[in-house]
């Protein structure tokens, strides 16, 4: 057996934090594809331009800038936001939180083009059917496009949740004990950095073979209802 | 799972997420240290910030009566963090100096520094004349300025991270000699087993160098009390319980 | 906030760009020689030879960038083997260090990009250079490689910004590339939002070059066809 020289549970609790942080990414990333993808399909000539400068920017700027800029920039500007209001104690943005907004903004972006992609292959006939049928907006929202929308979207979300939770060793830069972070401790206390540095990259591997698993079996379900071939 | 009821989890994360960022009211001192300077703040094999600083800053809070809470930064992240208020006072060996004291203000001294240059064992150096060596240092530190104020025409110099990669890179060879706080380093050669191999090269200078605590400018009250407080220790006898455990020297 | 920082730095910010940049072009260039041979093995039919591209194609695009630069780095300089071999004056040198990490990262994504060219080709050019008697090298070398060219060249241009994006993490290694003189700055002038959001404007536009680059390659390569595209999973 390796000797992880005492540092295997920290290690451990480090792969918690860094599943902790991709799922919260995950979930503020899927909020902002959505919206990004409805503003850029939008008729509204101001909403798609918003959408355009957000992707163009996160998808142009380095993750680990965007964690850091947003690590030193949220608390000033929620401050100054804050300040308005007349509520001049601080404000507290953790890495945590620094965190899951710079990998949600990233994912967000991304997964925008995904959403839209998936949103324009539905044909338009559905879309008359379902008024046809009586739909209002909403339902037919819910009814006919987003299950179509999910299935379409499942492979190019499971490509970038696979980005995603590789980019959560970024936020070990800002001092989020995730596994990158323990292993860097480690490695100062043991001075064993290749040792340290594998038994990360095989914990990486690990949640990376099991999200794979995860969304081949979302894509299967998603599928249930289609034609083979 | 349906994809709606996933939209609609991700909906409540976000909010909690939002209501997670949380407004805390100012009944505990947050202090920040690095967590990579041995013996001074370094973590131990539970994640814990533990050393001189961290035992100092337990001691300022309990003379105080305050609750303490001490958080880690990186160390170029350290002056920044303070700023935006992310902690409320700096206890990670930080020098006193000029420029530091155009963004945030420090106590009295807790501790007196100095730099050395170390090496290999056996080897000699021009310290006047370094030109065409790799010199090592961490970065946004005493030493790293020195270097770049007074090397950085002829030498190449290497800014880290942290200590502990600056020490990795001196074992590995890539670096001929580095220069650092002399505390440290002098607990480094005692205590990893490398003392036979590297050593000291020339005197300590910069003895006039004094660590403090950093606070927000404008935050005098916290800087008073921390000050009361260092005094406080240093007449109790605490101070000098906390450095016996680290020196068989006073430090302060 | 103040912005007169960016202006007086901004300089020695460039001189940072253009370390990033050079980083980005020998890593991409080398990364793509060795992804041929990789991708070409890749969808082999022997499975003892498609088996070692599989396992180092996964190995790189499963680990993050930050873990295989300090594997290179901090790592492999543990051992005295390394420290002993003639590679070492190499290796000692963080800005190859960063070269290797970058190249081993980007050619498995880059290999994964040819791989999908190759594969989108349609099987009736492959018959057509059967049937007038090519060998499978004239075959690789006269349609293959350059009909794929013209497929990668979108990805392929994705993959290069992806790669100046992952760039910024040479800074983790004493590198002074973009992000690393940014943060250089930030230790002696404590402003760390605005030259981050300099240093972020500047990549934007390396990257908005690096995008106009492409489109006009493109349309020069191929302007004789219509188009044809194939799918790549991005990276990180």
């Amino acid at each position: 057996m390796i000797d992880l020289h005492g540092f295997g549970d920290q290690l451990l609790q480090g792969a918690l934090i860094t599943v902790e942080l991709a799922m919260a990414s995950l979930a503020v990333g899927l909020v902002l594809g959505l919206l990004g993808a409805a503003a850029k399909l939008s008729s509204i000539a101001p909403l798609r331009w918003l959408a355009t400068i957000y992707t163009t920017i996160v998808r142009g700027i380095p993750e680990l800038l965007t964690v850091l800029i947003i690590y030193f920039g949220a608390t000033i500007v929620l401050m100054a936001i804050a300040s308005q209001f007349g509520y001049d104690d601080y404000i507290e943005v953790g890495p945590f939180a620094a965190g899951v907004t710079a990998l949600g903004l990233t994912f967000g972006a991304y997964a925008t083009e995904v959403f839209r992609g998936a949103l324009q292959s539905i044909p338009k006939g559905q879309h008359e059917a379902a008024t046809a049928l009586g739909m209002g907006a909403f339902r037919k929202f819910q009814r006919i496009i987003l299950p179509q929308v999910w299935r379409v979207a499942l492979p190019g979300l499971g490509n970038l949740f696979l980005v995603l939770l590789k980019d959560t060793a970024l936020v070990s830069i800002v001092g989020l004990d995730d596994i990158m972070r323990k292993a860097n401790i480690a490695v100062s206390s043991t001075k064993q950095p290749f040792l340290f540095y594998a038994t990360a990259a095989v914990m990486y591997l690990l949640l990376t073979i099991i999200s794979m698993v995860v969304v081949t079996w979302l894509e299967k379900r998603a599928s249930r209802g289609m034609r083979r071939g | 799972m349906t994809f709606k009821k996933i939209v609609l989890g991700s909906a409540l994360v976000t909010g909690a997420l939002l209501s997670s960022v949380m407004v805390q009211a100012q009944e505990t001192i947050r202090f920040a240290t690095e967590g990579a300077f041995a013996p001074f703040n370094y973590m131990d094999n539970t994640g814990k910030p533990v050393g001189f600083d961290v035992d100092i800053a337990h001691a300022l809070c309990n003379d105080l009566k305050a609750k303490c809470v001490i958080v880690t930064q990186d160390w170029d992240g350290l002056i920044p963090g303070l700023k935006v208020h992310k902690y409320d006072a700096i206890i990670a060996s930080m020098s006193i100096t000029p420029e530091r004291e155009k963004v945030v203000a420090f106590t009295n001294k807790y501790y007196s520094g100095g730099v050395r240059f170390m090496g290999l064992v056996g080897k000699n150096f021009d310290l006047k004349n370094l030109s065409g060596k790799t010199i090592g240092a961490q970065r946004a530190t005493v030493a790293a300025q020195y270097l770049e104020d007074h090397y950085g025409k002829t030498a190449n110099i290497k800014l880290y991270d942290n200590q502990d990669n600056v020490y990795l890179d001196l074992e590995s060879g890539r670096l001929d000699i580095v220069l650092s706080d002399e505390l440290p380093t002098y607990n480094w050669l005692k205590t990893s087993g490398k003392g036979g191999k590297f050593e000291f090269k020339g005197k300590a200078f910069l003895k006039t160098d004094q660590i403090g605590i950093a606070v927000r400018k404008g935050d005098t009250k916290l800087k008073d009390q921390l000050n009361k407080a260092i005094k406080d220790i240093r007449e109790n006898g605490t101070y000098q319980k906390i450095n016996a455990k680290y020196f068989p020297f006073s430090i302060y | 906030m103040d912005f007169s920082v960016v202006v007086e730095y901004f300089p020695r910010l460039l001189e940072g760009a253009w370390v990033s940049v050079q980083l980005v072009a020998l890593s991409v260039v080398l990364g793509a020689l060795v992804a041929l041979p990789i991708a070409l093995a890749r969808i082999s039919q022997n499975w003892w030879i498609k088996g070692f591209p599989y396992a180092y194609i996964f190995f790189f695009r499963g680990t993050p960038l930050l873990v295989q630069i300090f594997l290179v780095y901090y790592g492999a300089s543990q051992f005295d083997v390394v420290r002993e071999s003639i590679l070492w004056p190499i290796l000692r040198e963080p800005y190859w260090c960063a070269i290797i990490a970058f190249t081993l990262n980007t050619s498995a994504y880059t290999a994964e990009i040819f791989r999908g060219a190759i594969q989108a080709i349609p099987e009736g050019e492959v018959e057509a250079c059967k049937v007038v008697g090519m060998t499978k090298a004239q075959m690789y070398r006269r349609v293959l490689l350059p009909r794929a060219f013209g497929i990668v060249l979108p990805a392929y241009g994705n993959e290069i910004i992806l790669m100046l994006k992952g760039s910024a993490l040479a800074s983790t290694i004493t590198i002074l590339d973009l992000t690393g003189m940014a943060r250089t700055i930030i230790a002696r002038t404590y402003t760390p939002i605005e030259i981050f959001l300099a240093a972020g404007g500047i990549y934007l536009v390396i990257s908005m070059v690096i995008i106009a680059i492409f489109r006009q390659v493109e349309k020069r390569q191929n302007r004789y066809l219509g188009t044809v595209s194939i799918k790549v999973p991005d990276k990180g």
